[in-house]
């Protein structure tokens, strides 16, 4: 048996479409509707409430707390706050990601670290001789993202207005109904947002106070399907689709640097002795191979693959994950590993991984598309990420 | 001699090596006769209905490495191969919990993570390796080994193949194989895991079929094997051959025989006749004799050589050598008919884990203990035993609601101390009864019928040298350009027309096929 998630008994009922996906071992929903649209839309318009528990989730206490994650992650921890937050990688000696995730300092001394993937072994490894205590709490801390302009509305209500003046990446305890909470400004959808952790037994509790203080700001629970194409549109790659974890990479081409990624900007070369950077400092210097970029499909040339059977465009109707050759005057220069019709900016976009010589903004390249069974090529242009990104994202009043 | 009695090439033994390489022969067009002493096909590969109703794979119960080029090459699916899934494995362990590791990826990290959430993390980490290595190690199964003392250009061009696949190898992988090549599979799996029922069900697989323990350097090596098949797993060409294993035998047979080769049921052979040096023929034991220019073995080098062909016509190194190949028994098997299904202490009920493997190996020390009973000439009072029920796969092999056990058991040592007899046979059995009802209590109330084979009853029944289930041990020293004597892996023999296709040959061991093919191959000039 698949596990469930400890808002389950509030996700079953309502999840209309009984389309569950698995995530790491748990169920948690495609979409609640039949369709994931207006789900979707609260994202953009209201908000949003995800069912995140699955993440894995570990908190590192002690003394060496800060040497370890410096020792493992590109980020400084040395400079991280407490109750700030860090978005980062983390990679092997070969400066390959092995996973990406957030790093929250709850103490001068303990943090906390999701991840997509297992990664109790790498940490605890690598604490070797350290005064550290790595605890896998993945299965002891339920986790929801609440997410969408009117998110801060609610989430202010709920908590008395103790995230009110909460700042994007920073963290923040608080009482939702009664129930113990920590907050954290962060998301994967490009949007404002928070992401609420709780311990199990509340989780229910918790589930049911912003249920019901939301209800006034449009408050609508959204699964998997609408969450794939918010984080699209804010650029956010998703391992096991975007990238290949290093560690599960049964070829060396399957690996990717965080240069490769798109996520540079959370290596600090200036560290000294972290995981790969040897590896990662002589990659900067010598650039990429590769770099990720948005793609932005021509709806002109679209039209006009289409136009030759007779039909007008056919789009997408959920974000696709697969790999989609990307060509340049002929010659495949690369591929599209996620892609979606975007509804709030009315345009067909991917992410792509482009050789690095190909991957300036403006390159005009063709993706492929198959028309009525045929592989026919649309323009295309290579575009920055992200393709959206409001100003109430990182701003705070 | 009538011209009935002659052929392109005769096949001695219709073991599923033999009926392989009589496939092959006949498909390129020669008039083959494969001769089998028994009145059933398949050798260790057989199924036979021994209690009325009820249908054991006497020895051989799993397919795990069957070539699938021989499975296309002979289109084994139109002859009614069909191999069904085997998928988990359940190790009950004494302290009324369990191990199981499931066919899905979740469910098999969420089980071993409550044993210890650092192996749960190991696990995808080693075999992710373990495929890799296999990945690199498999086309070996697939080459005639080359010879290592030769200059000639076949040989030469052999090992560059060789070399090709190893040059692929990153630093890590390279290192692991070295330690696989040198190292006990029982120290090899302590650098990775730390839950013993763990560590001790995968280094099962290191010690079945050897005369070795788990902390036996060489036996980490055989590890590398079991995940050979799991590659070829994707194609699903490891699991449980509906109607048994005896219908792998019987759908390459029947492959042969619309290809035009001939099968001869109860035709033993008495001798190979060789003339100058060169085999011409067979006599059998009835007085017939057939003549052909190719006279191909699908038996054990021990019989192939020291019993089919007389002294004089090999030379005197080369018969040292098969006298010192390593063909010890060590293992038995139990096949029970049961009035119902074993009900595990630790796991009760008609659960999924009836469908799967389920092996008694709660740690290494157990199997290592099994393993010092040997040693000494005694088989194992409590035994490492591999048991599938194959009725819960393919409900036709025993009468609706009743069920069969298929038990392999080691250690059952071919030298017994003081020899073995029917007495002992049933004192063995009776052990693997007993141990096993320490964690089934029901399991002695529910047994219609049981079977017991020891190496003794392999050899004399199945015509397995000493019982041993691989036609000769594999290990490192007898693989290879070593399989089953150096500077005779290539599947000819000191007697010129005289060949050699069983598994005491390369790759050798369990159910591949691939020493027929390559055999094949070999006789008719074709490259692999």
């Amino acid at each position: 048996m698949l596990r469930t998630t400890p808002f389950h008994s509030r996700t079953a009922p309502l999840c209309q479409a009984h389309n569950w996906r698995r995530w790491a071992g748990y169920i948690t929903a495609g979409s609640y509707e039949l369709t994931h649209e207006r789900e979707y839309y609260a994202i953009r318009n209201s908000a949003a409430l995800f069912d995140v528990s699955p993440l894995f989730k570990y908190e590192i206490c002690g003394r060496d707390a800060v040497r370890i994650l410096d020792r493992v992650v590109t980020r400084d921890v040395s400079r991280c706050e407490v109750h700030q937050v860090l978005y980062t990688t983390w990679c092997d000696a070969a400066g390959k990601v092995m996973d990406d995730g957030t790093l929250v300092r709850l103490e001068e001394s303990r943090f906390r670290l999701t991840s997509a993937e297992p990664n109790l072994r790498w940490l605890q490894d690598n604490a070797f001789g350290m005064d550290v205590e790595i605890v896998d709490v993945s299965d002891s801390l339920g986790a929801l993202s609440l997410q969408g302009p009117n998110s801060r509305a609610i989430l202010g209500s709920a908590t008395d207005g103790a995230v009110d003046g909460l700042g994007f990446f920073r963290a923040t305890m608080a009482r939702v109904g009664g129930v113990a909470v920590t907050v954290t400004r962060t998301g994967y959808s490009g949007d404002l947002g928070y992401e609420i952790w709780v311990d199990p037994a509340d989780a229910p509790r918790l589930w049911d106070s912003l249920m019901e203080v939301g209800k006034a700001h449009g408050i609508t629970p959204a699964g998997i399907l609408a969450l794939d194409l918010g984080r699209i549109e804010a650029g956010l790659v998703l391992l096991d689709v975007d990238y290949v974890p290093a560690h599960r990479a049964v070829i060396e081409d399957r690996k990717s640097s965080p240069f490769e990624l798109g996520l540079g900007w959370t290596v600090k070369l200036g560290k000294e002795g972290f995981v790969g950077r040897a590896a990662l400092i002589e990659e900067k210097q010598r650039g990429p191979e590769w770099e990720i970029r948005g793609l932005e499909v021509s709806w002109e040339s679209l039209e006009a693959v289409y136009a030759k059977v007779g039909l007008p465009p056919q789009l997408p109707s959920t974000a696709w994950r697969a790999s989609v050759p990307v060509y340049r005057e002929g010659r495949q220069v690369g591929y599209a590993t996620s892609g979606c019709w975007s509804p709030i900016l009315k345009k067909y976009i991917a992410l792509v991984h482009l050789k690095a010589e190909h991957a300036d903004p403006g390159t005009d390249v063709h993706m492929e598309v198959t028309v009525e069974h045929h592989r026919r090529q649309a323009a295309a242009q290579v575009v920055e990420t992200p393709f959206f990104n409001p100003e109430r994202k990182r701003s705070t009043p | 001699m009538t011209a009935a009695n002659r052929y392109d090439a005769i096949v001695i033994g219709g073991g599923h090596n033999g009926l392989v390489n009589a496939a092959y022969l006949a498909r390129a067009g020669k008039r083959v006769v494969v001769l089998e002493k028994r009145h059933v096909l398949g050798g260790a590969a057989v199924t036979e209905e021994i209690f009325a109703g009820f249908k054991y794979s006497v020895c051989s119960y799993v397919v795990s490495l069957l070539r699938p080029e021989i499975i296309r090459d002979l289109d084994l699916p139109r002859h009614g191969l069909e191999i069904l899934p085997l998928e988990s494995t359940f190790t009950p362990l004494p302290d009324n919990d369990y191990l199981v590791r499931w066919a899905d990826h979740d469910q098999t990290r969420r089980e071993l993570y409550r044993h210890s959430p650092r192996d749960a993390d190991a696990y995808d980490d080693f075999g992710k390796l373990m495929y890799q290595l296999a990945v690199a190690v498999r086309p070996i199964l697939s080459m005639i080994p080359p010879d290592p003392t030769s200059m000639s250009p076949k040989d030469l061009i052999g090992f560059a193949k060789l070399a090709g696949h190893f040059r692929g190898l990153g630093e890590e992988q390279f290192h692991a194989l070295f330690k696989l090549m040198t190292m006990s599979s029982a120290d090899y799996l302590d650098e990775w895991f730390e839950t013993e029922a763990l560590k001790a069900t995968m280094s099962a697989s290191g010690i079945i079929g050897t005369f070795l323990g788990p902390r036996s350097p060489g036996t980490a090596y055989v590890l590398l094997h079991h995940y050979m098949g799991e590659i070829d797993g994707a194609m699903r060409a490891w699991g449980f051959a509906r109607g048994g294993t005896g219908e792998v035998s019987e759908s390459i047979a029947r492959a042969a025989r619309s290809f035009g080769a001939e099968i001869r049921m109860e035709a033993g052979v008495e001798q190979v006749i060789v003339k100058n040096g060169t085999a011409v023929g067979v006599a059998l034991e009835n007085g017939d004799e057939l003549r052909a220019p190719v006279v191909v073995s699908a038996l054990d080098p021990k019989r192939t050589f020291l019993q089919l062909v007389e002294d004089k016509d090999l030379p005197d190194d080369f018969v040292s050598a098969i006298k010192r190949f390593k063909i010890r028994g060590s293992s038995g098997k139990v096949n029970l008919a049961l009035g119902e299904l074993p009900n595990f202490t630790s796991l009760p009920g008609e659960g999924p884990h009836l469908r799967g493997a389920m092996s008694i190996s709660p740690s290494v020390d157990y199997l290592e203990r099994a393993y010092d009973d040997a040693k000494y000439g005694a088989f194992s009072k409590r035994p490492y035993m591999d048991i599938i029920l194959p009725s819960m796969i393919d409900p036709g092999m025993a009468p609706p609601g009743k069920h069969v056990m298929s038990i392999f058991v080691q250690y059952a040592p071919s030298d017994l101390e003081g020899g073995w007899d029917e007495t002992k046979r049933e004192a063995f059995g009776d052990a693997v009864i007993d141990t096993l009802a320490q964690h089934a209590p029901n399991l002695p109330g529910a047994i219609l019928h049981r079977q017991v084979l020891t190496p003794w009853d392999i050899d004399r029944d199945m015509g397995l040298t000493d019982g041993n289930i691989f036609h000769g041990e594999l290990t490192l020293h007898q693989l290879f350009s070593m399989r089953p004597v150096a500077g005779w892996a290539d599947f000819t023999t000191p007697v010129r027309n005289y060949f050699q296709c069983g598994s005491g040959t390369h790759p050798g061991g369990g159910i591949t096929g691939a020493s027929g093919r390559l055999a094949a191959l070999k006789i008719l000039g074709e490259q692999p």
